[in-house]
């Protein structure tokens, strides 16, 4: 058995295409929980037992979301998935779309049948088109071989997924402004609670996971939670879907164990580029804290060995940086993404990403001034924790990472008005 | 219910509140901006931010449920370094031009800038423009001001009942704007200025005129429709500049229409009388007011001798206050005729003699909200109604059912269950059906849904609107709105056309047995007229014949704070005060009487008009005339309870003749065509009249003759094409313009405008012809 959840079947040819996914047992699991009438507490005990954790980030253990789903509720509920994968960095979902997609709708019809939703929709970024497309074919194909849709292999049960290109605002990647977005409202994120459970989509009890989370639900159900469990580590169950970017050899998306050190991932991914000297790494999207290299290669790959690191794993988006990247330059086109990327609901957000951008943008050009590094540090303080959802965070993250790390490159800046590299 | 802390103190808060609710009413003040009582939550200004003991970051107080135990600190170190971080982040991209900002002094931004803000900016960046839009005649808009709170947005989603602002753009170059340059065309859209906590949204009437702090606030009340808005007025140098809401739940909540809120300007128009004038040998000439007393009185008493009381009529607006209606009829009366009305729009006033008491809301203004169903019969009511027309719409937001039988399918910005959109003379058919299919017989399908909608609920309402008021068949109207109230057990009541409609009655502003009303003094001309605050030319019914009894007349005595067309038809012009420059009352449309004083004093040689009554009847020696104030008056002319003077009962033995009399009749018109004449709203009264904003509007604009398709062809005119309307001799060319939701058979020519008021009368039989 190949010790991989999503990509195990991705060496084969036209791995996405239906006749191939059931020749790799697909949709076996749905067929066990039907066949079985597993109930939803014996698949939720599965995932809670896998210690599978939400791959959008967030890392909130999937089964527990799971249990927040009112049972009896009298009207509609909804099962959404999260594909609005736009996070500098992040490129594992699009390939679930592209190489096993009727994984994912295996899961989603899994995880749908599980909360007792009505439908599914998955939102799928803006700027990926064809992935969208190769999304709708499966599940036309999906359809046509009645596992989805009506009377779903004979079961009786209904439960159809609709598919929602959005329109490329990284915004809508949380959960709450995805879901006005589906609605047609404008992407600002809702303030919570009333939470999505209570109060999601259409106002109706909804459940959001990401791509890889709910394309990792067959093997659990199929496998069982433990040997999901025994793939990564405590806690930290399974595989997990690391997106290597930046100064490596073979860039690229490796599923390997939770767990596995961070040493074994860059060698996968071919090491440093032309063998350059690792400068730092940006081990879960642009949004977490920059990590010193030296810390990282003592590091494993998991959620809890990062955060005791002071970083995030975030979507396991991994951005490696040598010798030769400036952090100041760096830094301004972070912030610059999330300045672009603000929605303009929420005071600290609206105002703050613009300042922090402005004066990294004066540091870089030239024009700092000794007393900016304490500005953007409390500007980053001030926007911290105080906003509607957390792409505030996500901006003021990546300026505390920075200053706390190589606050010498950015004072060398100020007083050399040029570049330490 | 839960107990909590906040700051220290122990409260005991109801479950499901948030921490702003209990703190605001345990009067413990957390700053805000995007938070409004009487919007939704947005928590989007995040200025609220307080502590919350156990909570890993400051929360928002606007949006956090309270539970439990909480422990919130609204002062704490932590929360005022969060509350101080929210208000730099606001002023960074704020212009900080408080010295040319109308919102100076007013300003919430500027007030919670003095507590929470640095004494200078960190920020020195480049600060954000955004470029302005010009959003109509009355909002003013300067939006780098803007702190993005979306107050506004959100009154338009939920109180106004149109989304016309809304926030464009992302991060910092969101920016609220109309839709598409569009024009903000509310007629609740100055509510938003007072909602706005910057100067990005200030009156443009009132713009650079005067410094909050300069203007002195008075109470007064809407002299406009039967709502009877509780008013601040603010007043400098003797002059009113401005009008704002003054909160009352029972009537305008926090709200003011645009009416209300801006037809002031009027007030300070050039065309107010100043000084009294008489007409001698046809020449007109200002005087002092002796002698335009003396010329008044001794014009009134030549005909009341030569040709005998019954010649004298007076015409009353339901404008005019309690005082000024009660002393009008008792001096008419003390010189011995009846004749006196107030009700100049009516035509039909058949139901007269069976009438019980004044005709009022039949219930509290505050209980529309609440209607689980309702039956609106006859009425142009957004416009009409504003603040009426937003509290049954919250009705239907919360699941009312709103049922309508009218000429016009005008947008009512919420779901209308049924509606029978039907010509003037049929709405009459349609309401006896659904009182038919109350009675069980078996009816068409829209009158059975009407019925069935009237017989759920536990509180449920049938309403006349200003249209039936004044339908020609209005006695049929009120007869069988009355039976179908009783039968389906709602409630049943009038929407109060003007500030005294129901004043005038409990004044005896009307006439009773053996008096004439409006239209027999106007069919049946007099010698003598007196008017008092009526503009002939345009507020009655039919101002053609209006203008031919007066000009007919041997004395017509004016009472007004215009001159307007008066010297056309006048011989003595008495300068008497509008509702700012006179003590007085208006009694609403739910009955309430509220009483005011004046906020200015009266313009140049202007008199309060009971005191100009209280001398006429001294000078004809009418005997009860020594009133000492307003106040004297006040309590002769409402005597006592007023709830035992409402009343809308038509009597028994008469409701039924009216009824089985009438059944099944429709009119015919020889020309086939029939007039939907309703008046504008910002033609309803002199003052708005004269309100220069209001009438660059959209909705002051005259548009034309409309019609359906079918009636277009049927007069071979295509849409766009100037046509020849007519009524009586005179005609007059307006564009044929097209709504399809019109009836078959009418054309709707707005009335009370100066430009088709010399067509007749609002609902009678109209020509149209291809012009030229």
């Amino acid at each position: 058995m190949s010790d991989k959840v999503i990509f195990h079947s991705t060496h084969l040819p036209e791995s996405w295409k239906l006749e191939n996914y059931l020749k790799v047992d697909g949709y076996d699991a749905l067929k066990k929980v039907l066949a079985e009438k597993m109930t939803p507490e014996a698949i939720i005990e599965q995932v809670k037992l896998s210690a599978l954790r939400g791959r959008g980030g967030a890392g909130f253990p999937t089964g527990l979301k799971w249990s927040f789903m009112p049972k009896n509720y009298p009207g509609d509920k909804y099962l959404v998935c999260n594909t609005d994968e736009g996070e500098p960095g992040t490129f594992k979902d699009r390939d679930i779309l592209r190489l096993n997609p009727h994984q994912l709708i295996e899961g989603m019809i899994i995880g749908g049948y599980t909360l007792g939703a009505k439908a599914g929709y998955n939102y799928i970024h803006g700027e990926i088109w064809a992935e969208y497309e190769r999304f709708e074919e499966a599940l036309d194909e999906a359809r046509a071989a009645g596992l989805l849709g009506k009377n779903i292999l004979g079961s009786g049960w209904d439960f159809d997924i609709h598919a929602h290109h959005g329109y490329g605002a990284y915004v809508c990647g949380e959960e709450t402004a995805l879901l006005e977005s589906i609605e047609g409202k404008k992407g600002q994120p809702r303030f919570k609670p009333p939470f999505p459970a209570s109060f999601g989509l259409y106002g109706k009890p909804t459940t959001i996971n990401n791509t890889e989370t709910l394309a990792s639900i067959p093997y659990i159900v199929k496998h069982g939670g433990q040997k999901f469990l025994e793939l990564g580590k405590p806690n930290n169950g399974g595989t997990k879907i690391f997106s290597v970017s930046g100064h490596v050899n073979n860039p690229g998306n490796f599923e390997i164990g939770m767990g596995t050190p961070f040493s074994e991932l860059l060698a996968m991914a071919g090491g440093v580029k032309d063998g350059r000297k690792l400068k730092a790494v940006i081990p879960g999207g642009s949004s977490v804290p920059v990590l010193p290299g030296e810390i990282m290669m003592d590091l494993t790959m998991d959620y809890d060995s990062i955060a005791k690191a002071g970083s995030y794993l975030g979507a396991g988006s991994v951005i490696v940086m040598d010798d030769t990247v400036c952090m100041v330059r760096a830094l301004e086109r972070l912030s610059y993404f999330y300045f672009e990327e603000s929605c303009g609901q929420c005071t600290p957000c609206r105002e703050g990403t613009g300042w922090l951008y402005r004066v990294i943008h004066r540091i870089e050009h030239g024009q700092g001034r000794p007393e900016d590094l304490d500005l953007l540090e409390s500007v980053a303080g001030n926007i911290m924790g105080r906003t509607i959802c957390a792409l505030g965070d996500a901006a003021a993250m990546p300026v505390q990472g920075m200053l706390k790390h190589f606050r010498n490159e950015f004072e060398h800046h100020i007083q050399h008005k040029k570049c330490m590299v | 219910m839960l107990n909590i802390e906040i700051d220290g103190k122990q409260l005991t808060v109801e479950q499901g509140s948030t921490i702003m609710d209990v703190a605001d009413a345990a009067g413990i003040y957390i700053p805000r901006f995007c938070y409004h009582k009487k919007l939704s939550v947005a928590a989007n200004c995040r200025m609220c931010l307080v502590q919350v003991e156990k909570a890993p970051k400051p929360m928002p107080a606007c949006a956090t449920p309270v539970t439990e135990g909480m422990k919130v600190m609204t002062r704490s170190e932590a929360a005022i370094k969060a509350q101080k971080a929210v208000m730099e982040f606001l002023l960074i991209n704020h212009p900080l031009d408080c010295p040319i900002c109308d919102q100076g002094g007013e300003c919430e931004l500027q007030d919670l800038a003095v507590g929470y803000g640095a004494g200078a900016s960190r920020y020195t960046e480049e600060k954000r423009v955004v470029f302005n839009k010009n959003i109509g005649p009355l909002i003013n808009t300067d939006m780098t001001r803007c702190i993005n709170c979306t107050r506004c947005v959100r009154f338009g989603q939920e109180i106004g009942g149109m989304m016309e602002m809304g926030q464009i753009g992302r991060g910092e170059h969101a920016e609220i704007t109309t839709f598409i340059e569009r024009s903000i065309d509310s007629e609740l859209s100055g509510n938003i200025i007072d909602l706005c906590p910057v100067g990005a949204l200030t009156s443009k009437p009132f713009r650079y005129s005067a410094r909050a702090w300069e203007l002195t606030t008075r109470p007064s009340v809407s002299p406009h429709d039967g709502l009877g808005a509780n008013l601040s007025v603010q007043t400098k140098n003797n002059r009113v500049f401005r009008v704002l809401p003054r909160d009352n739940e029972e009537i305008n909540e926090c709200w003011l229409s645009d009416k209300d809120r801006f037809s002031y300007e009027g007030l300070n128009s050039p065309e107010r009388l100043q000084r009294p004038m008489i007409k001698q040998s046809g020449e007109w000439r200002e005087c002092d007011w002796p002698e335009a007393l003396e010329f008044a009185v001794a014009g009134l008493m030549r005909v009341r001798d030569q040709q005998g009381a019954e010649q004298v009529g007076a015409l009353a607006t339901p404008h005019s206050t309690l005082e000024e209606l009660y002393l009008l009829q008792k001096l008419v009366r003390g010189i011995g005729s009846g004749n006196v009305d107030h009700r100049l729009l009516q035509s039909d006033f058949s139901a007269d003699s069976a009438m019980q008491g004044a005709p009022w809301l039949g219930m509290k203004i505050a209980e529309l909200d609440q209607l689980n169903s309702v039956l609106i019969v006859g009425s142009t009511l957004r416009a009409d109604h504003p603040l009426l027309a937003h509290r049954l719409r919250q009705a239907v937001k919360r699941g009312a059912e709103l049922n309508l039988i009218n000429p016009v399918d005008d947008d009512l910005l919420c779901r209308v269950a049924n509606k029978s959109i039907v010509a003037p003379d049929a709405m009459v058919a349609t309401l006896d059906q659904v009182r038919c299919a109350l009675a069980g017989e078996s009816v068409d399908a829209i009158a059975q849904a009407i019925a069935a909608s009237l017989n759920q609920g536990e509180r449920k309402a049938v309403l006349l609107g200003n249209l039936a008021q004044h339908h020609p068949r209005y006695a049929e109207l009120h007869a069988l709105a009355q039976q179908v109230a009783e039968l389906s057990g709602a409630k049943f009541g009038f929407l109060g056309g003007a500030a005294n409609s129901v004043g005038a009655y409990l004044a005896g502003a009307v006439p009773v047995t053996g008096g004439m009303n409006a239209a027999q003094m106007l069919d049946t001309p007099r010698h003598a007229y007196i008017l008092l605050g009526v503009e002939a030319d345009l507020d009655t019914y039919n101002p053609t014949k209006t203008l031919a009894a007066l000009q007919a007349a041997q004395m017509v005595v004016v009472m007004s704070a215009y001159k307007g067309k008066a010297p056309d038809y006048a011989h003595v012009l008495l300068p008497v005060a509008p509702f700012t420059e006179t003590s007085g009352t208006f009694v609403n449309t739910e009955g309430r009487a509220q009483s005011f004083n004046a906020v200015v004093k009266p313009l140049g040689e202007t008199r309060p008009g009971w005191k100009v009554l209280r001398v006429l009847g001294n000078l004809m020696e009418v005997a009860g005339f020594d009133y000492d104030s307003a106040e004297q008056v006040r309590a002769e002319a409402l005597n006592g309870d007023i709830s035992v003077k409402l009343n809308n009962q038509l009597a028994g033995a008469a409701l039924a003749a009216i009824i089985c009399t009438n059944r099944g009749q429709g009119r015919s018109y020889t020309h086939g065509l029939q007039r939907i004449g309703e008046v504008p709203s910002y033609q309803a009264d002199p003052i708005v009249r004269r309100a220069t904003a209001l009438q660059k509007t959209a909705a002051a604009a005259l548009q034309g003759a409309w019609m359906n398709a079918e009636t277009l062809s049927s007069v071979g005119v295509s849409e766009g094409a100037d046509v020849s309307v007519s009524q009586g001799t005179d005609s007059v060319v307006l564009k044929a313009l097209r709504d399809d939701l019109l009836p078959a058979g009418c054309v709707r020519v707005a009335a009370g405008h100066p430009a088709t008021a010399m067509l007749g009368g609002m609902f009678d039989e109209i020509r149209v012809e291809r012009a030229g």
